[in-house]
């Protein structure tokens, strides 16, 4: 049977041989549901949500709370039916009594909703709350996250380093891929083949991979350039730049290079044509039109999913542990070993959301101001 | 010699034959009106003579020098021929005077205060001095399409293509844009105008040439076209444009 969903308060029964599909029984049911200004989908979900509310709550340990649950459903119900008042006082101008009883099946339904919610979290944390009690003290032992932090807010700090400069040059390799990518011309086929088989195999590779590659992999083939980097030794705002740190941000820009490049490559193909035909039109060059028209469209474009990758690249500086990289998450277990908690980690957790929430807020008022400027009706 | 030289031009959109041997020429501080009816081949017309489209045969001149599929001979071509477009094409995340600014700055290596002082006069002169630091989506049609123009006269080009440039406007915008046309043509502007504005191509232009399916049916002075065409489709379709209010 068809649920009936836009079967609203004021039509009649659907088409004719839709009815006498339905049983008497169920053309009744449907009749007075919506009688009553409900969409049969909405009772579908309550009764559905009642059902497994009730399991829940008899399974529980404290099952009268269970019963509690029953609340979410009653809410579903009552914004649906608040929904179809309201659209009711539209359709019938003057219809106090419709608008008295939608603003009160709204109230209802949202202290239902919101009863609801409060016992599902109620009643997880009290079905587990032994089980809660050991995870306080393994992860959120305030005493071993502050007396760890120093350490592990040391390696965080490389984290941040590494992050950094990686951001910076995956920002520069995923544009040098995509305009090979998009290179014309006969003689640039090879140059598109790799770009395309670079995107296609780092893309697939699992990033710790290819750390493993990179790191332990690079320096064994004895290249001119890698083997110099065993030398390089200095260190900029006390943080160490060793071969290891540079293999690591180039094990890196490697696998997220190629996320960005295709990210860069969906905003170019969403630049309009005509835009390259006015530039083109203008006499600028391929490469200009790239460069002032179509990219700086592009990028403003595909900001929101270049920070995803930039957040996870900026998680994925903890991987670089495997490879023995002294960063945050190395040092957290460390003192996670030696102290048999886990609390060290949680606050690596920590260091990791203040910097990324922020991060993600402010990119997010950039955007705005930026189309606030520059769109109309905005 | 002619300033713009069309030879012979077929242009093929896979199996659909566009222009099918297209020959006309314009002469310098001449305007030519392209009139048809949609998809008669005028746009295509206009981009196959500053090589945004390849065509399949014949050739096309612009003073003197031919155009050929070669991205950097185009380039240099393209500094001589200026195009508008019916949607305006701005750039949308540039100010007005940066769109102005960027081919003469980029182009032709016009420092940035040339190009800026180029740009303000041209400005001026439509008189949105104003609106210099807009962002284009900001302006009405009509404003956009006179940035878009003065941003293909910024490049000093020897030729105008106009593509249905007043198509997109609201109607109470297309006469500013019309004026602003005018005035270049009586500035001795040269300009190959691809119109539905028949008032335009009847006072205005030197000559019109009537598209009909990738051919040229009809060309000739305004005063011959419009009041005694020799062609019945030509017949037909000034009745239509003029039953529908175009004139």
């Amino acid at each position: 049977m068809a649920l009936d969903i836009d079967g609203g308060p004021g039509r009649e029964a659907g088409p004719l041989h839709r009815a006498d599909k339905d049983s008497r029984a169920v053309r009744d049911a449907k009749r007075s549901f919506r009688a009553m200004g409900l969409s049969a989908s909405a009772v579908g979900l309550a009764v559905v949500g009642g059902i497994l509310a009730i399991i829940s709550a008899l399974g529980s340990k404290i099952s009268f709370l269970g019963w509690f649950a029953l609340a979410l459903p009653v809410g579903i119900v009552a914004l649906s039916y608040a929904r179809r008042a309201e659209e009711r006082v539209v359709d019938v101008d003057g219809a106090v009594s419709d608008e008295r009883r939608s603003r009160r099946a709204r109230r209802v339904a949202v202290l239902a909703i919101t009863l609801g919610s409060i016992y599902l979290l109620v009643l997880a944390v009290w079905s587990s709350w032994d089980g809660f009690v050991d995870v306080a003290n393994t992860f959120f032992s305030w005493d071993n996250i502050s007396k760890s932090f120093p350490a592990v807010f040391e390696g965080f700090k490389l984290n941040i380093a590494i992050f950094i400069v990686a951001e910076i040059s995956v920002l520069i390799w995923a544009l040098i891929i995509v305009v090979m990518r998009q290179l014309p011309g006969r003689a640039a086929l090879p140059l598109r083949w790799i770009a395309v088989i670079y995107v296609d195999v780092f893309r697939g590779l699992p990033a710790i991979v290819t750390i493993y590659l990179v790191i332990f992999g690079l320096p064994l083939a004895d290249l001119p350039l890698i083997s110099d980097l065993e030398d390089v030794n200095f260190s900029v705002l006390g943080i160490q730049i060793d071969q290891l740190f540079i293999l690591g941000v180039l094990a890196l820009t490697l696998v997220y290079g190629a996320y960005v490049a295709e990210v860069y490559r969906s905003g170019i193909e969403s630049v309009h044509w005509s835009q390259s035909a006015a530039a083109r039109g203008l006499g600028l060059s391929q490469g200009k039109t790239l460069r002032f028209v179509v990219v700086p469209q592009a990028v403003r474009r595909v900001i929101p999913p270049l920070m995803n990758d930039f957040i996870g690249l900026q998680k994925d500086t903890a991987l670089l542990n495997v490879a023995g990289v002294l960063e945050g998450f190395n040092l957290a277990r460390i003192y996670a070993g030696n102290n048999f908690n886990l609390s060290s980690v949680t606050g690596l957790g920590i260091c990791f959301l203040v910097i990324t929430i922020p991060m993600t807020r402010f990119t997010d008022y950039l955007v705005r101001r930026d189309q606030r400027k520059t769109q109309a009706n905005s | 010699m002619a300033l713009v030289e069309v030879r012979g031009v077929v242009k093929k959109f896979g199996d659909t034959t566009v222009l099918d041997g297209i020959d006309f020429e314009v002469d310098k501080h001449q305007v030519v009106c392209l009139i048809g009816a949609s998809g008669s081949g005028k746009s295509t017309l206009l981009r196959c003579i500053n090589g945004l489209e390849a065509t399949q045969a014949g050739t096309v001149t612009i003073d003197g020098r031919l155009v050929v599929q070669d991205d950097i001979k185009l380039n240099r071509l393209r500094r001589d021929v200026g195009i508008v477009f019916q949607a305006y094409n701005l750039f949308p995340h540039m100010t007005v005077i940066d769109n102005v600014m960027l081919a003469p700055n980029k182009v032709l290596h016009l420092s940035k205060s040339e190009a800026r002082e180029r740009a303000e006069e041209l400005l001026a002169r439509i008189g949105m001095s104003d609106k210099a630091k807009e962002y284009p989506d900001r302006l009405s049609g009509g404003q956009q399409q006179r940035v878009a123009i003065i941003r293909a006269l910024a490049m000093q080009p020897k030729v105008l293509l106009l593509d249905e440039i007043t198509s997109a406007l609201d109607p109470e915008l297309v006469n500013e844009v019309l004026l602003m046309m005018i005035e270049l043509a009586q500035q001795g502007m040269t300009m190959v105008v691809a119109t539905h504005e028949m008032s335009f191509a009847r006072d205005v232009a030197h000559k019109v040439c009537f598209l009909h399916s990738g051919h040229i049916l009809e060309e000739g002075p305004p005063q011959k076209i419009f009041t005694a065409p020799s062609h019945q489709r030509t017949t037909e379709f000034l009745r239509r444009t003029l039953e529908s209010g175009k004139l």
